[in-house]
């Protein structure tokens, strides 16, 4: 009987970890935290762009509104790509557009801006890349759509098409 | 009698050598056990990219708002989920690895008493 | 035309295996010899695969970029060295690589078991086959060297300029004897199982091969671990990373096989422990080879990550498995009558060696691939990094060293403990000495106390035994007391290691307590494939001698990275180790120092376990 035992526990093990690893080669390998309660957006006081100026994060987000905080730098190649899709969205009423100038030299953004256009309703400017920390990010360009001081929406790399639909959806 | 001449030697610079642990090593102890979450397998404080830099300035500046290692830990794990810790918390989605290994090791020595040690009757 | 000689060789090769396992399958009923044909077609496999080898070199060196794979690791300007060890810097050319060894190795063994019952031999190479042939078709489907492509490019996408590097070049090659030569100890053990020959005989001649490939196992992860110490820049040298893990796994499956093997050639027992650590170490460089290559693990080293090829390794994996548990099972009958040992006996020792050894593989097993099975039943992910592992596994060492040292001492079947008092005195030495070392310490003390003395306990047990004229067991001894300094100067290299970090434009100086590090000056040069910025920096410190040290920033132009190369000055006593990083938008640069004592024994040490394994295997032919 104890003989017997073993080959089964031995064949029932194999069978198990090949299952595991089959399905875990299916899985995608790119990691996005998971935010699946709303989260409180941070509570923070930020430098605004160009200006020596501080302001905290209760002026900037009021109730009531939608708001696209996207964090860009001139040295970001895809910040480019979504560019034309946050100019769309700054022509939206519902929507206010905030921006996080990340790690970047003032001149370089401003050139950034002039080239590609300002969509920026208001830009604060994050030197040392903490802001883009406290707000759970961990490079450029990322987004999050802030409704009511929460989180409601975060993509992680460039906005696409996709994106920007959900966005429009959300906003009616 | 030379070699251990040879050793007193060598245990004596080395105690000379060693430096009193500061604020720097608690920082150290910290970002060491934080992922680089931009790096394919680094710490961050072995990392120097961006992110590993701004989460580096972080670490500082919780320290000095007066946050203790835990209270770092969670505040980070909030944010970036358990993935950011090298030192896996033992919690429920980690009895199995912690345990595991453990109970291999009991079972064994169990096994061993056993089945292959002569009892002294 | 390179390309083309090495792509119709693979196949020629393929047949060649296929044509083996037909002669053998007709060989195996006949009588006690293995017939020419049969000897014939696997040197001619082995031949052919050579060629084909040869032909990726050859398409490397210069530079042909119709062939895919050179296309895409290789560029104009590297240079030749570079060019030629690029071919199994790659995740095709590294394949070729195990197929080399492996054919290689059956060829070597069929040459050299002449004096073997001849169905074990016939088994052994079945075994093998099965083996090969599955790399021949995973290679020529889903992974050959030999992709042709259209346009010709004129210029390839250039090897990660990190990978550049002289211990990086040769690593794969010395790694893989050890890897894949495992591949014949688990086609000879299950043969010996299978045919019914697992014992005296079959232990002592399985032990050459576990000896080699022991010994190139335990040199690849040697100079793994040295390129990664001074390349990589951050002056460790072991990270828990899955691929390091990946590596130490059949290490400590084999060396647990070695002692296993050592006891069954001496007393006949622990049989089946032969032939599961047997199939283990196979499987687990098996198992290393898919975790690392199918992209389900995340690391430093990852290869280019393709879950097709995954499948592939994966259901490759697990027939071999399956065949092997099999075999176990329905052959192996164990009727060793005397299995119960005394409690102090070499027996024993073996045992309690198998005990500690099977768990640290545990650890570094569960540790790896937990997060996987994690990810897979409940999509939350986790790291498992250095401290789970130094957690679980340094306790541990304790006891482990401590039987390290009392265990050979023992005699087989029944032993007492000899020279009791000599083993306390030593016990006592070894406590002062850590105690007096680690006295102004104060996180941690009892821990490292008693871990450091269990460690200069196995070190003065094992250098006492070598003052005894007993040559015997030199090769032994001299393994255990490489281990002995491998642990000693870990512990002391990681209790003692200071670091400083900082940062400093051109000409200014850091100063602090006992050192001062002064940024004198920076100078730009041009290399072939690089440009070169190069820091000179004045080290003063109150122990020791002033020192220059030129760390280097490395502009690559093809891929466009930037490396930082850092300065060690190497002593006995310690390494003095600087890097250099710049910093975005900003003119000042980040500078790391360290001081890192008994480095160098570190490697030394390891070098002197290998050579315990070395001498045996010569010892051994000797006494042929």
């Amino acid at each position: 009987m104890k003989t017997k035992i073993l080959p089964f526990i031995f064949i029932s093990l194999f069978f198990f970890v090949f299952l595991i690893f089959y399905k875990g080669l299916k899985n995608p390998n790119i990691y996005t935290p998971n935010l699946k309660i709303e989260k409180n957006i941070p509570i923070f006081k930020a430098q605004i762009f160009q200006k020596e100026k501080l302001i905290s994060s209760e002026e900037i987000f009021k109730q009531d509104k939608f708001y696209l905080f996207n964090i860009w730098a001139s040295w970001c190649i895809p910040c480019r790509e979504e560019h034309i899709f946050l100019t769309q969205l700054s022509k939206q009423e519902k929507i206010n557009i905030v921006g996080l100038n990340y790690k970047d030299k003032d001149e370089n953004a401003k050139k950034f801006l002039s080239e590609l256009g300002n969509p920026y309703d208001i830009i604060l400017s994050d030197k040392n890349g903490i802001l883009a920390i406290e707000w759970g990010a961990y490079g450029v360009p990322e987004s999050f759509l802030v409704y009511d001081n929460k989180i409601v929406k975060k993509i992680i790399g460039p906005i696409n098409e996709k994106s920007f639909l959900e966005f429009i959806n959300l906003l009616k | 009698m030379k070699f251990l001449n040879y050793i007193i030697f060598i245990i004596f610079s080395l105690n000379i050598n060693h430096s009193l642990a500061q604020n720097d090593d608690i920082k150290s102890e910290i970002t060491k056990n934080l992922r680089c979450l931009i790096c394919q397998g680094q710490s961050v404080h072995d990392s120097d990219s961006e992110f590993a830099n701004s989460l580096k300035l972080l670490v500082d500046k919780k320290l000095n708002e007066g946050f203790n290692e835990k209270q770092i830990y969670n505040y980070l794990t909030e944010k970036y989920g358990e993935w950011i810790l090298y030192d896996p918390e033992f919690n429920e989605n980690t009895y199995f690895l912690w345990i595991l290994p453990i109970l291999m090791f009991l079972i064994g020595g169990a096994i061993i008493l056993r089945v292959f040690i002569i009892k002294k009757s | 035309m390179a390309s083309l000689i090495g792509y119709y060789s693979l196949i020629i090769g393929l047949f060649c295996s296929l044509l083996t396992i037909f002669y053998s399958i007709k060989n195996f009923n006949d009588n006690n010899v293995i017939k020419k044909e049969v000897l014939l077609f696997t040197f001619l496999q082995f031949f052919f695969v050579i060629i084909s080898f040869l032909g990726l070199i050859v398409s490397f060196i210069i530079s042909d970029f119709s062939n895919e794979t050179v296309f895409n690791h290789s560029h104009t300007t590297k240079p030749l060295f570079y060019k030629i060890s690029g071919t199994w810097g790659n995740h095709e050319g590294s394949l070729l690589l195990w197929l080399l060894v492996l054919t290689l190795f059956i060829f070597l063994f069929l040459l050299k078991s002449n004096n073997q019952p001849k169905k074990y031999r016939i088994l052994t190479l079945a075994f093998q086959q099965i083996i090969i042939t599955g790399f021949f078709i995973f290679l020529i489907k889903t992974s050959s060297p030999f992709n042709y492509i259209f346009p010709i490019p004129s210029e390839g996408l250039g090897l990660n300029p990190i990978l550049q590097d002289p211990a990086l070049a040769i690593h794969p090659p010395i790694l893989y004897l050890g890897y894949v030569g495992s591949s014949i100890i688990f086609s000879s053990a299950l043969a010996a199982t299978a045919s019914g020959y697992i014992s005296k005989d079959w232990a002592k001649h399985i032990k050459g091969w576990v000896l080699i490939s022991w010994f190139f196992l335990t040199l690849g992860i040697l100079l793994g671990s040295i390129w990664a110490y001074y390349e990589l820049g951050w002056g460790g040298f072991w990270f828990w990373d899955p691929v390091e893990n990946v590596s130490l796994m059949p290490w400590l499956a084999l060396t647990t096989l070695l002692h296993c093997i050592l006891a069954l050639e001496k007393r006949s027992i622990l049989t089946s422990w032969a032939i599961i650590l047997s199939i283990a170490t196979f499987t687990l460089s098996m198992c290393g080879t898919f975790l690392v290559r199918s992209g389900i693990l995340n690391s430093v080293h990852t290869f280019a990550n393709d879950p097709e090829r995954g499948l592939f390794i994966l259901i490759f994996l697990f027939s071999l498995i399956f065949l092997s548990l099999f075999i176990f099972f329905y052959f192996h009958k164990n009727e060793n009558k005397n299995f119960k040992f005394f409690l102090l006996s070499k027996e024993t020792s073996i045992l309690v060696n198998n005990w500690f050894m099977m768990y640290f593989l545990s650890v570094i097993l569960v540790g790896t691939i937990y997060p996987i099975f994690l990810e897979v039943i409940s999509s939350k992910k986790i790291s498992v990094g250095p401290p789970f592992y130094t957690k679980l596994i340094i306790p541990f060492l304790i006891p482990f060293l401590f039987a390290m040292a009392i265990g050979p001492k023992l005699k087989w079947i029944k032993s007492d403990v000899q020279n009791k008092i000599n083993l306390i005195i030593f016990l006592v030495i070894s406590f002062l000495i850590s105690f007096l070392i680690l006295k102004n310490l104060n996180d941690n003390f009892l821990l490292n106390s008693i871990l450091l003395t269990s460690a200069f306990y196995l070190f003065f047990i094992t250098t006492k035994d070598f003052m005894i004229k007993k040559v015997q067991n030199f090769s032994q001894n001299l393994a255990h007391f490489g281990f002995s300094l491998l642990i000693l100067s870990i512990l002391l290299n990681n209790i003692f290691s200071t670091e400083v970090i900082t940062n400093l434009k051109i000409g200014e100086t850091f100063k602090s307590k006992n050192l001062s590090i002064n940024f004198q000056s920076m100078d730009q040069k041009d290399e072939q494939n690089f440009k070169s910025l190069i820091g000179k920096f004045k080290i003063n410190s109150s122990k020791d001698e002033t020192i220059i040290l030129k760390p280097e920033l490395r502009i690559y132009n093809q891929p466009n990275i930037i490396t930082s190369e850092a300065d060690i000055k190497i002593s006995l006593l310690k390494d003095r180790f600087i890097t250099m990083n710049s910093v975005k938008n900003q003119n000042y640069f980040n500078i790391r120092y360290q001081v890192k004592p008994f480095m160098i024994w570190i490697w030394i040490s390891v070098l002197l376990i290998s050579f315990g394994g070395i001498i045996s295997f010569f010892k051994k032919i000797y006494e042929n």
